[in-house]
């Protein structure tokens, strides 16, 4: 139940609140209980044909010939869709926003990049006449070398996956192969710390599967304009990209969706839509094209692996003075959304605390894999699965209590973030009192009155500011009566005494890396420009 | 080839003709118009076209519509009665039982099964008759919650 902590957010919100805090029935929800919501596919349509597409068995391989013809005698085929009838083969999803090049073609022209991609399409009078004719379809190919580990792909001499991106590297601003984050001297930081702990982690590609699968219906209408019904999670960018792959004007193109019958980003790649509309009008008749449940589970994109090392170094006392990573994301065979996931990791770089000294290099990675999609906090739920395994690992290291290492080390207001922003609103340290509180996890008393408020600053140190350090010039003035909240942890039983060192160098001031015009002072969006 | 197959569904006679080899699920769906029922897998694992044959829980798409000729069939689109819904839809809205609502109908119509033939289950019979049933969206406490709290009667449990 929501409980408004007002003595930790007295002056958030008003107290006359109207919803927050009751529970809200959903709109939808005698729909679903009826079994009267309208999803996609809850329409019935005189005349419906349907779309199923051939895909490839092999992860990489060379098509040398395609021969259809038996399949396109076969009972209940009206129409055969090759790679030559889609009027705009090639199309990556956030060309949308100018975000990356065209990389992913609808049908495989000359060569499938990964196991199951589209090759050709069969419109019958019913789903199985369009199966049984997909089995008539002969297709020899050329098995290629393929790769399917995101750091063999980028190893010299590895197989080229993806034409547009020769070297197996999404390329930011037409000219960088990763994006980076600096932040103070990392190297220093390590040679600074007490305890330097490096660890790999992974996580596997995860299917949303829905339990509705992906699908959509395009409806010829009146005055040349088509009516799609579609499971699509992101109606208005499907409808652009479904009319860019036509090359029709979108004002021919009446979306609705609705209903989802569960997405969590897996609908998001408009998969079904340009196909099924090209269907329609190269038939004049209405289609479906939806995935079997074989289809969107070895097909349908899932959530992209990502193989993350992180390197921290970290003082006795508890502080993180430097913190180091390396990631790659697999993207499979084509763009997607992998791009952008990685500037979302980046941005999340060094996770919710303060740490002097950051540096990252995150890469989005082309493998003969199935393309990777969005999921669910994509991007920054496999780094914080690895920060967090991290930091459980440095508070075992040095001997803290986890809770208390977080605390100590969390974001408060005033602090200067990885980004060069100030921190505001930061409440972790609440949120992680809270939570100890609610499981009887006993915190000492300095943790306990640890604030988000307190503390905070560029100018907030272990044991007072080494001025003779090249001071922030951003950093805002603080009085030294806040830092005590900071200083105050020392460990249960003390080992050898050094002199507790400064909270880390103050940052450097906000400049970017000499030479490089991209990234760091105006990060943000994925056009690396500034957003609010 | 087409068979004509009678059965009662929700009460009603129904008479379609089915093509020879098509599943319930089809049959219900795309001959008769049923369209509370929802196909999730077509092969048997999903459980969202769970319908019940004469009391049973069926899957739908594992059932041969010419099979079910003279048997009576019941689906979600026939759990209220008139403006009046079923203790267990009512369970489900209070308890957010559904989100995106996919896998409902199927949840629905196996619980039914199994209050009709215990009124008063436990925590492990229920879990029990909703094992064949997938949902992505709940985590399946809220719908396990809601099955309990239809057969307790008890809507204010949750206080
Ligand atoms: S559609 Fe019948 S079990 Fe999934
Ligand atoms: S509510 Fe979405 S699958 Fe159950």
């Amino acid at each position: 139940m929501f409980e408004l902590r007002k003595d930790i957010f007295a002056d958030e919100r008003d107290d006359n609140l109207k919803e927050i805090g009751q529970p809200t029935q959903r709109q939808d929800m005698l729909g679903h209980v009826t079994g009267t919501s309208t999803y996609y596919d809850d329409h019935r349509i005189a005349g419906l044909l349907h779309l199923k597409v051939l895909r490839s068995p092999h992860a990489h391989a060379r098509i040398r010939s395609i021969d259809d013809a038996a399949a396109a005698r076969a009972p209940g085929v009206k129409r055969i869709i090759r790679a030559a009838d889609v009027p705009v083969n090639l199309n990556t999803l956030l060309s949308l926003i100018q975000f990356g090049k065209d990389d992913e073609p609808s049908l495989a022209n000359d060569i499938v990049r990964y196991k199951g991609e589209p090759i050709l399409g069969i419109v019958a009078t019913s789903e199985r006449a369009a199966i049984e004719a997909l089995g008539l379809v002969r297709v020899s190919y050329d098995q290629l070398p393929a790769v399917f580990d995101v750091e063999e792909a980028l190893k010299p001499g590895a197989p080229s996956v993806n034409a547009t991106y020769p070297k197996n590297t999404f390329e930011y601003h037409g000219k960088y192969d990763h994006q980076k984050l600096r932040y103070g001297d990392v190297e220093a930081g390590f040679a600074q710390a007490d305890v330097v702990l490096e660890e790999r982690y992974q996580m596997s590609p995860i299917e949303h599967a829905p339990v509705e699968t992906n699908g959509s219906i395009a409806v010829p209408d009146t005055n040349g304009r088509f009516v799609v019904y579609t499971s699509t999670q992101a109606l208005f960018f499907s409808l652009d990209t479904a009319a860019k792959i036509n090359a029709v004007p979108s004002n021919q193109l009446h979306f609705i969706g609705g209903t989802v019958g569960g997405g969590f980003g897996g609908k998001v790649d408009t998969m079904t839509e340009p196909l099924v509309i090209l269907a329609a009008r190269l038939t004049g008749a209405p289609v479906r094209y939806r995935f079997s449940r074989h289809e969107e589970m070895q097909f349908g994109a899932p959530r992209g692996a990502e193989r993350i090392y992180v390197k921290d170094g970290v003082m006795r006392d508890g502080r993180i003075v430097a913190r180091k990573v390396r990631a790659y994301f697999d993207s499979g065979a084509y763009t997607r959304l992998s791009s952008y996931a990685v500037v979302k990791c980046v941005a999340h770089i060094p996770g919710p605390y303060t740490i002097p000294n950051a540096h990252a290099d995150v890469y989005c990675v082309f493998t003969n894999r199935t393309p990777a999609t969005a999921m669910r906090g994509f991007g920054v739920t496999a780094l914080d699965f690895a920060l967090e395994c991290q930091m459980d690992k440095l508070a075992v290291a040095i001997g803290m209590d986890p809770i208390e290492f977080r605390i100590l080390n969390a974001y408060r207001d005033g602090d200067m973030k990885a980004h060069r922003r100030e921190a505001k609103n930061c409440a972790l340290i609440e949120c992680a009192q809270v939570a100890a509180e609610k499981a009887n996890w006993p915190l000492r008393e300095q943790f306990r009155r640890m604030s988000s408020r307190i503390g905070g600053g560029a100018d907030r140190t272990a044991a007072g500011v080494d001025r003779s350090r090249a001071p922030t010039p951003a950093a805002p003035a603080r009085t030294a009566a806040a830092a005590p909240q900071r200083v105050a942890y020392e460990r249960p039983a003390p080992p050898a005494p050094t002199p507790p060192p400064a909270r880390g160098a103050p940052p450097p001031p906000p400049s970017p890396p000499a030479g490089s015009t991209h990234g760091a002072p105006r990060f943000s969006s994925v056009f690396g420009t500034r957003r609010r | 080839m087409k068979t004509p197959v009678q059965f009662r569904l929700n009460g009603e006679d129904v008479a379609a003709f089915a093509e020879s080899g098509a599943n319930l699920l089809d049959v219900l769906r795309e001959v008769v118009g049923d369209l509370s029922v929802k196909g999730g897998c077509w092969q048997g694992s999903c459980g969202a076209c769970t319908v019940l044959i004469d009391g049973a829980p069926r899957l739908s798409c594992l059932t041969l519509a010419e099979s079910i000729a003279g048997r009576s069939i019941e689906t979600a689109a026939g759990l209220r009665r008139g403006a009046e819904l079923h203790p267990l839809q009512i369970a489900f809205m209070e308890r957010f039982a559904a989100q995106c609502g996919y896998c409902t109908s199927g949840m629905l119509m196996a619980a039914k099964a199994l209050l009709d033939r215990n009124p008063s289950p436990t925590r492990e019979d229920v879990v029990e008759a909703l094992g064949g049933n997938i949902c992505r969206c709940t985590g399946y406490e809220p719908i396990i919650q809601a099955v309990l709290d239809a057969a307790s009667g008890d809507r204010r449990r949750r206080a």
